[in-house]
């Protein structure tokens, strides 16, 4: 009796680790590759194949707005809970300026197979790094994946100092960036064109610190995809 | 949601033929040659931009060819698509062994399914194109993928940058676009100097200082705008 039990305690195994992920272990490192526009706090999170941060084309949800428009990851960290998910959360320590990067450990649990990471772009009214479900490679190694700069489609890119709060117009200015936003500008679009989450057709900016239609500098605080470059090391 | 609903629509569609078959009590004998194996693919299209509306959408099975080659003349088909948002000369080149069309333009944010039947066998490539209608002659889309190796099942995503056809200037001025932010000329007479597919570098719009132009900040676009999944489903 016990000889066949344990076959079969064997074949489980075996099959078991066969048709599922491991559990990682995972060094991730993002760079900001723009030349002029800060991450604010970032959400890393593995999940598992159901689950999403963001999607295109579909509506954001609330916490993904909150996140967004004012930088506030807490909501998002709720949903990420309600599933189990394994989380790095704000790596940075706050702003994670141009050109700077920063480095985190990840375990991720068995069921965790997808790997998700936003962060607002500041300055931007509903701007935010994204990326949506990278499956985590199972062979030890190191790899990058380069990410773009997506549009919430919440917020009408006014360009024009306002709120961080969901549904108020404008962009938050924390004091890191007080000195290089501008003021006093009258706003470049007025109304959202696609309410979908979409790829953003980036800022436009002016040259006047002081009024012109929009608070950002058209030499400073513009991108082109990617704006960032995530490098995943996967540990034996 | 929408790709769900379309499926599930299809589901319903055979299901309804199915049971009118059952009422079919004919006796006779007919001689029914046998079916072609058929390889299905459905092909899903969203529009990630934040204001340009695609052309309706051309999904094109070729004998192994591409439709356009970056450095090289567009087609005169190609031109039609990418100044007018025309897909159908396009369609209707000698090499093309299947192909289908959205009924509309696929406005920003908005997604659409179409679905493109081939016979098994036959050597043959996709592409997916369709024009940036708030500019004068931008397109994206992916050419030539080949599709004879595809098992059920299989699914593949892109995320094709934006061209420039190279046929016509990007003045961006009153009369030369024929999308909704200025209602103007499709293909125009001739081509402008360059005459090569080229990535495009974006619009200046008037919020950027191009004063000439009918184009505003939403208007402009980054890579990608457009977001195609591909699956075998037969």
């Amino acid at each position: 009796m016990k000889a066949p039990s344990l076959q079969n305690t064997l074949l489980v195994t075996g099959l078991f680790t066969a048709s599922f992920a491991q559990a990682a272990e995972l060094e991730i490192t993002v760079e900001n590759l723009t030349r002029g526009i800060a991450f604010t706090p970032i959400l890393i999170a593995a999940h598992d194949m159901e689950s999403h941060l963001f999607v295109t084309g579909e509506m954001a949800s609330t916490e993904l707005q909150a996140m967004a428009e004012g930088g506030d990851i807490s909501g998002l960290e709720m949903v990420a809970t309600s599933v189990a998910a394994d989380m790095a959360t704000n790596p940075a320590g706050g702003l994670l300026m141009p050109a700077m990067s920063t480095t985190t450990m990840l375990s991720t649990e068995q069921m965790n197979t997808q790997l998700s990471l936003v962060a607002m772009l500041l300055p931007t009214n509903d701007g935010f790094v994204g990326l949506d479900s990278w499956t985590i490679p199972e062979t030890p190694g190191t790899y990058s994946v380069y990410l773009n700069a997506y549009d919430a489609g919440t917020e009408a890119n006014d360009e024009v100092r306002g709120s961080g709060t969901p549904g108020e117009a404008g962009m938050p200015v924390p004091p890191p960036l007080e000195n290089v936003i501008g003021m006093n500008g009258t706003g470049v679009a007025a109304s959202i064109t696609n309410d979908k989450v979409h790829i953003h057709p980036g800022n436009i900016g002016d040259a006047e610190i002081d009024g012109g239609s929009s608070d950002i500098q058209n030499t400073v605080h513009r991108w082109l995809n990617p704006v960032a470059k995530v490098t995943v090391v996967v540990s034996e | 949601m929408t790709i769900r609903l379309l499926r599930m629509s299809v589901a319903t569609a055979l299901l309804i033929m199915l049971a009118a078959c059952s009422d079919d009590n004919d006796d006779s004998v007919t001689e029914v040659p046998e079916e072609p194996e058929m390889r299905t693919f459905e092909v899903s299209v969203f529009n990630l931009s934040a204001n340009q509306p695609l052309s309706p959408i051309a999904v094109i099975a070729s004998d192994g060819g591409m439709l356009w080659h970056t450095g090289e003349a567009a087609s005169d088909g190609l031109e039609a698509l990418a100044e007018g948002g025309d897909n159908s000369v396009l369609i209707g080149a000698d090499s093309t062994l299947g192909s289908t069309s959205g009924d509309a333009p696929l406005g920003a944010g908005e997604s659409e399914m179409l679905t493109l039947s081939l016979e098994a066998g036959s050597e043959t490539s996709i592409s997916v194109a369709s024009m940036l209608v708030n500019t004068n002659d931008a397109f994206s889309g992916i050419t030539g993928v080949d599709l004879t190796t595809w098992a059920v099942g299989e699914t593949k995503t892109y995320l094709p940058a934006v061209y420039d056809a190279g046929t016509e200037e990007n003045t961006e001025m009153a009369g030369t676009i024929p999308g909704p932010a200025d209602g103007g000329e499709g293909v125009s007479e001739g081509r402008e100097a360059l005459d090569a597919v080229t990535m495009h570098s974006g619009v200046v719009t008037a919020d950027d200082g191009l004063p000439d132009s009918v184009l505003d900040s939403s208007h402009r676009f980054a890579n990608p705008v457009m977001k195609i999944i591909i699956s075998r489903v037969e």
